[in-house]
């Protein structure tokens, strides 16, 4: 069981170096959106500061809906998908394998990206080391959401609009909770209650999303 | 399955309900009735509602727009939870006529969501002095119209019908998720909007002469939705059965053979 895990991760992490420049792009989008938000609303840092929290949570979340995507398209496309499905072993395994190497070429990168639009956007210094840890767990979670929806629209010609009218509904407890956790810490409170929530949502994803991308890859993926 | 019919005949009635055939004829015997019964009930619910029931202390008549409010909520979470548990069904067992009613409950839980937010958005500007606040539950009902059309748009999405209701059935049970954090939210988020009113546990704090009529047109709103949901599924059995001889023979006025 733990073999399908770690098999499908290192060949995941792979394929990914392989192709470092579609990895590099949800990063890419992460950081030039940025740019968009003092062109947008305003230069000034106070305000900025006010609303950075908030925003540089939306941007992760579509930064990761952006990746989404290509979870598990490509292995569609080639055919490997299908050979994973006859496999005789437990399919959750792999998927979650598969999630956790998503989530070290998408969500990691963007945790450790997230200073830098922190300092762009003016965040208080209250805010750096709560930001950090929640984008940490909560880009977690969007994957691990995320990988159900990729595998109910994985037969889908054009699911990528669709994949995020699907999977924005669920994302909603992640962003409220992330950036409540920013949020008080910059206003002062202490934080660890909103990201133990969101570690608890971490958990239920794990155990659960698996299972239900596993099934949904199941039933709709052959035909 | 054939264990399960042989090991006991309670089961019988189960199996008999998989059948699309056995599904439309016995509801088009209940269809009159159930509609003359959603038609009194609403019909008495509004009008002692909405002409004897007392003003209410502070909002006057305006507060009156709850009978058609809760109703709808009531009904749009309800209409979630039939359609999981329908789609469930049909992932369990097998069952077509159970994708036929998890496919149906999606468009009237959409409709009845978005009645609930409209009502919601006019009972607001009277009592709060604006159509739209980001308060906990009018959030939460939002996002249940999100899922709504999240599952509306997977079902159509699939070019044959059996990916896209296994496809929308996951989706709805993922979705049922959300339908714990919609309460909880009451809890968590509570800004604007009133507490709860009506719980099942305790003794509601409307006025017997408010909730009564509330009730009545709770009742009816729920005897709508089933008229709604068997009409619905009845259209639905006739498209996905039309190549079948009893749909031919129905449609074209034949004798049964």
């Amino acid at each position: 069981m733990a073999s399908g895990f770690s098999a499908y991760l290192r060949r995941d992490l792979l394929l990914a170096y392989r192709r470092r420049g579609e990895a590099a792009s949800p990063l890419i989008f992460f950081v030039m959106v940025s740019t968009l938000i003092p062109l947008g609303i305003t230069p000034e840092s106070a305000r900025l500061a006010e609303i950075a929290p908030g925003i540089i949570w939306v941007m992760a979340l579509l930064a990761t809906l952006l990746s989404t995507d290509s979870l598990f398209a490509s292995d569609y496309q080639d055919g490997s998908l299908e050979q994973l499905l006859i496999s005789p072993q437990l399919l959750a395994m792999p998927v979650l394998g598969k999630v956790t190497a998503h989530w070290m070429v998408t969500g990691l990168p963007l945790t450790l990206a997230s200073p830098l639009l922190g300092l762009m956007l003016a965040l208080p210094a209250a805010g750096y080391v709560p930001m950090m840890a929640s984008l940490a767990i909560g880009t977690a979670c969007l994957s691990l959401v995320g990988s159900v929806g990729a595998a109910l629209t994985v037969s889908l010609r054009k699911g990528g609009l669709l994949l995020s009218l699907l999977v924005m509904p669920l994302y909603m407890p992640v962003i409220i909770f992330g950036s409540a956790t920013v949020q008080s810490a910059i206003d002062g409170f202490a934080w660890s209650g909103p990201l133990a929530i969101l570690g608890a949502m971490l958990a239920a994803a794990i155990a659960l999303c698996p299972l239900a991308a596993a099934g949904a890859l199941r039933l709709t993926s052959i035909n | 399955m054939n264990w399960l019919s042989n090991w006991s005949p309670s089961w019988q009635w189960f199996h008999r309900l998989g059948s699309p055939r056995w599904f439309y004829q016995t509801t088009g015997r209940w269809l009159p009735w159930l509609s003359l019964l959603a038609l009194a009930l609403l019909g008495t619910g509004l009008v002692w509602g909405l002409g004897f029931a007392p003003q209410d202390a502070k909002q006057g008549n305006s507060f009156r727009i709850i009978y058609l409010h809760v109703p709808a909520s009531f009904l749009a979470l309800a209409g979630y939870y039939i359609m999981a548990i329908a789609g469930a069904v049909g992932l369990i067992w097998k069952m077509k006529l159970s994708y036929m009613v998890m496919k149906s409950a999606a468009p009237i839980g959409a409709v009845l969501t978005f009645l609930a937010l409209f009502t919601g958005a006019v009972w607001g500007k009277p009592t709060w002095g604006t159509y739209w606040v980001w308060d906990a539950r009018i959030t939460s009902m939002l996002i249940l119209l999100f899922l709504y059309l999240g599952v509306l748009a997977l079902q159509y999405a699939f070019h044959s019908n059996e990916a896209g209701n296994k496809a929308s059935a996951i989706l709805a049970l993922v979705g049922t998720v959300n339908i714990p954090i919609i309460y909880k939210s009451v809890d968590w988020w509570y800004t604007l909007h009133q507490p709860a009113t009506i719980k099942l546990t305790s003794a509601p704090s409307m006025h017997p002469d408010m909730f009564q009529p509330l009730l009545v047109m709770i009742l009816g709103f729920y005897c709508f939705y089933v008229v709604a949901l068997f009409l619905f599924t009845r259209a639905e059995i006739l498209r996905r059965e039309r190549k079948t001889t009893w749909v031919k023979e129905l449609v074209l006025g034949e004798p049964q053979s």
